[in-house]
């Protein structure tokens, strides 16, 4: 019963969310000099100032803004997120060919560097000032602290042109058929992209999972557990990480929405072909319809992150579940 | 004894195999997949009513045009098999080869060039092309005879692929708007070496060979996969690790630097001339400061030591372009004041102007932008320049493209590095600069440094009418004298494009319109 009300009470501020993201983002957008018509010339080599009188009439554009959000809120509530202005094709139809790309790369990176900042917070936690524990945080510190795109054009030179194992960009190889070929053929390209991505994350909880596995170390049921004679793997494994966890699972959900900016450095570094090249493309073209579309679909994302977020944290952790 | 004739035998029979294979390696052969790249996804497909490299690219391969280029200038015989200019040259007609077809089947008559003329010159943002096309005449479905409204030469290098790709009417002549029209990205019709199979924003585009394309024999290859890879370090990586076959427009110095330090790779950079980058510093001289005046603007070229650009910037990848004609175009004329390096020559401009050095040894302030982040380099290094001649600059960090251009087309600005292209003929992508009848608030890449000089636009519209290849290269030798002295941009150098190619590929495409050239002659050695 709590759990509904909850749910309900997260989806109304969802859409609430939803609508203040379209409005801000709007009125962001039009603020920033220059419009999707300058792209186009651009990238038409320069146009006539006939021509460019034309597109602005024809997308709505020579309106005043206040008009064009009007409009532009409007269809949305008519679930019509619009045609892109740059590609000339339906938002919602090249975001649904974009999205999947994404949540892989998204879910993969966060779910791997969950299970290994897990790891190493656990491990630097048995001898919180051992070489190895320092070892630990100081790699971890690296990936979180350097650049994606370095980290990425990195790890491109190592394992694509020294040791050539993984490919330099792209999502799948064109001349593989079949459907398990291709699957794997995605899971080779998707090594490097994601590895980048989650290493700026393992720091976080590792260092988070490190700290609180400490904390949890020190108390009193730790200890009866270790006066019953458990072995230490057990008291580890079942007794205290068990409890450490909840922090870090909340870290995560939180995270979500970085992760997704994340993702678009890394994208465009990789020719990964997902939301954050096409968010990337379109801001800088000006394209609102499309920037906004895949705002609101970040939006979506990350709301439903974080309600992943609360269930995973009501398996994890019985105290919670009590409370609405 | 019988050992040493062995080996002997074994070396003859070594360079006999060695030479053979050397003689063979030129002979085109059949197959094979090229993978090349796209630096950015193209909007769409149909280069009729979209300019661009993107686009030019697949769109060379998808659709042919009247004539082709190789790298001396010189238009060669390609859908139509010959031209002629009538005596006045108020006509130019076309003969379309026989038994040529679209790929779905449909013949390639007069009617469809009519059309993508017509397509052409309503849509294409180069509206100098066609605009004084009158009238296309179809006496029969091999013959297309242009009406000219007036003498109109830049139509010789307007016919070929990359500006006017011949498109099926029975397909964009359906009457939806042909700049939006559903087939332009998806199901392609064309007329040229290689058939659409896919395209796919940011992933790729996938090229098939046309079995029946008009000409006997060719294209070569079975397939192309363009891939689009936006990151310039990674399409370097994918050249030296062999993912990719070969690479056009390639701009970053050093990832050029090192793909051609590989034995596999080879770094050219013919190709460029005809779509012809100039990188310059713009002046605003429509405003009322000191760049009014051509003595400042002739000080701050003699302040920046253009060498330094070439050499230490672009690491003496790009030539240097001494006007605003490409280096590489028969109509370049490079014996104009090239302003070396001269403080002196600056200073003693810069007082004869009547700004002399204040108390703090600055004569006045400036600002400069710069039109991409590749130029910063460029714009800092105006700064440092400038202030030995006691101009005060104030670099504003670049933002995005729109809103650069937004300021530069609204003229609110002092000075600006820039890269502008020449698009074949002067009269496409070169008159648009200087014509003080093209300045127009909002458009950039028009006249925004505000230019205007009588003589500067009669002898543009001359150049643009004279048919006489002589007497129009004497006309744009003027135009570069007088330009280069009243200096309303102070042009430095080519943009530093390169083709790279592994040695496998035969053939690469090096006439004047790089990969916007058919790729029917492009092979696969092995």
């Amino acid at each position: 019963m709590g759990f509904l009300v909850v749910l309900a009470q997260r989806t109304l501020y969802g859409l609430l969310l939803l609508l203040a993201v379209l409005v801000l983002n709007f009125t962001m957008i039009n603020l920033a000099p220059g419009d999707v018509v300058d792209t186009i010339a651009a990238d038409m080599g320069g146009a006539s100032a006939e021509l460019v009188a034309q597109i602005r009439a024809e997308y709505g554009l020579d309106q005043p803004v206040i008009v064009q959000l009007g409009n532009y809120v409007w269809r949305v509530f008519q679930f019509d997120l619009g045609q892109s202005y740059f590609y000339n094709r339906p938002v919602t139809e090249m975001i649904f060919e974009r999205l999947p790309a994404t949540l892989l790369l998204v879910f993969s990176a966060q779910i791997f560097a969950l299970v290994v900042g897990i790891l190493l917070g656990v491990f630097a936690a048995q001898r919180p000032n051992g070489i190895l524990s320092h070892i630990v945080t100081l790699f971890a510190l690296f990936g979180y602290a350097a650049p994606v795109f370095w980290t990425g054009i990195l790890l491109l030179i190592a394992f694509s042109l020294k040791i050539p194992l993984f490919p330099v960009a792209g999502m799948r190889d064109v001349t593989v058929e079949g459907f398990l070929p291709q699957a794997l053929s995605v899971a080779h390209h998707l090594v490097l992209p994601m590895l980048t991505l989650g290493s700026i994350f393992i720091a976080l909880y590792s260092r988070l999972c490190r700290a609180s596995m400490l904390e949890v170390l020190g108390s009193d049921y730790v200890r009866t557990a270790k006066a019953k004679g458990l072995s230490p793997r057990d008291v580890t494994m079942k007794h205290a990480l068990k409890n450490a966890l909840p922090p870090v699972v909340t870290l995560a959900g939180l995270q979500f929405s970085a992760v997704i900016s994340g993702a678009v450095l890394v994208e465009t570094v990789f020719s990964w072909p997902g939301l954050g090249q096409l968010a990337l493309t379109s801001i800088l073209a000006r394209d609102t319809p499309t920037i906004l579309g895949i705002l609101f679909f970040s939006a979506l994302v990350v709301i439903v992150g974080n309600l992943l977020t609360d269930l995973v944290l009501r398996l994890i952790d019985p105290r919670v579940r009590g409370k609405a | 004894m019988k050992i040493a004739v062995l080996r002997h035998l074994a070396i003859v029979a070594g360079v006999a195999a060695l030479l053979g294979t050397t003689a063979k390696a030129e002979d085109p052969v059949r197959g094979g997949t090229l993978i090349t790249t796209l630096p950015q996804t193209p909007r769409h497909l149909n280069p009729a009513v979209q300019s661009g490299i993107v686009t030019g690219a697949p769109g060379a391969q998808l659709f042919a045009a009247p004539l082709r280029y190789d790298e001396d200038w010189t238009p060669q015989p390609y859908l139509a098999e010959s031209w002629a200019w009538s005596d006045d040259g108020l006509s130019m007609t076309l003969n379309l080869v026989q038994g040529a077809t679209f790929h779905d089947g449909d013949p390639i008559t007069s009617e469809d060039v009519a059309f993508s003329v017509e397509t052409i010159k309503a849509n294409h943002p180069f509206k100098t092309m066609f605009g004084v096309v009158e009238t296309v005449e179809t006496p029969d479905d091999h013959t297309a005879i242009l009406k000219l409204s007036q003498p109109h030469p830049a139509l010789l290098l307007a016919m070929s692929s990359q500006l006017m790709p011949i498109i099926p009417k029975h397909i964009y002549g359906d009457g939806q708007d042909p700049k939006s029209h559903p087939r332009n990205g998806q199901d392609v019709v064309g007329s040229g070496p290689f058939k659409f199979v896919e395209f796919t924003a940011d992933q790729q585009v996938i090229l098939e060979r046309n079995d029946d394309f008009f000409i006997e024999g060719r294209p070569y290859l079975d397939r192309i996969v363009y891939r689009i890879i936006k990151d310039a370090s990674a399409r370097a990586i994918g050249m030296e690790n062999g993912e990719l076959h070969m690479t056009t427009f390639e701009n970053t110095v050093r990832n050029i630097k090192r793909m051609s330090e590989n034995d596999d790779l080879v770094a050219t950079d013919e190709g460029y001339a005809a779509i012809g980058p100039i990188n310059w510093l713009a002046f605003n001289t429509g405003s009322d400061g000191p760049l009014a005046d051509k003595r400042v603007r002739q000080a701050i070229a003699y302040a920046i030591d253009k060498n330094f650009i070439l050499n230490a910037i672009m690491l003496g990848l790009s030539q240097e372009s001494k006007t605003g004609i490409h280096p590489g175009s028969p109509l370049y004329y490079p014996d104009v004041n090239g302003y070396d390096l001269d403080i002196d020559k600056a200073n003693a401009l810069l007082d004869e102007a009547g700004y002399e050095k204040g108390a703090d040894g600055i004569r006045f302030s400036l600002t400069i932008d710069h039109g991409n982040p590749t130029t910063k380099p460029q714009a800092e290094f105006t700064k440092a320049s400038l202030a030995k001649v006691g101009i005060d600059v104030t670099v504003n960090s670049f933002v995005d493209f729109p809103t650069w251009a937004n300021k530069i087309s609204n003229h609110d600005f002092d000075m600006t590095w820039d890269t502008v292209f020449n698009w074949g003929d002067p009269v496409i992508g070169v008159h648009r600069t200087y014509d003080s009848q093209n300045i127009k608030e909002g458009v950039i890449w028009s006249n925004t440094q505000q230019y205007a000089n009588n003589r500067i636009d009669e002898l543009m519209a001359q150049a643009g009418q004279e048919i006489d290849p002589d007497k129009r290269a004497a006309l744009y030798k003027e135009f570069q004298e007088i330009l280069a002295e009243d200096l309303p941009v102070y042009w430095t150098n080519t943009l530093p494009y390169h083709t790279i190619y592994n040695k496998k590929v035969g053939n690469p495409p090096l006439g004047i319109w790089s990969s916007s050239s058919p790729y029917d002659l492009v092979f696969l050695k092995e």
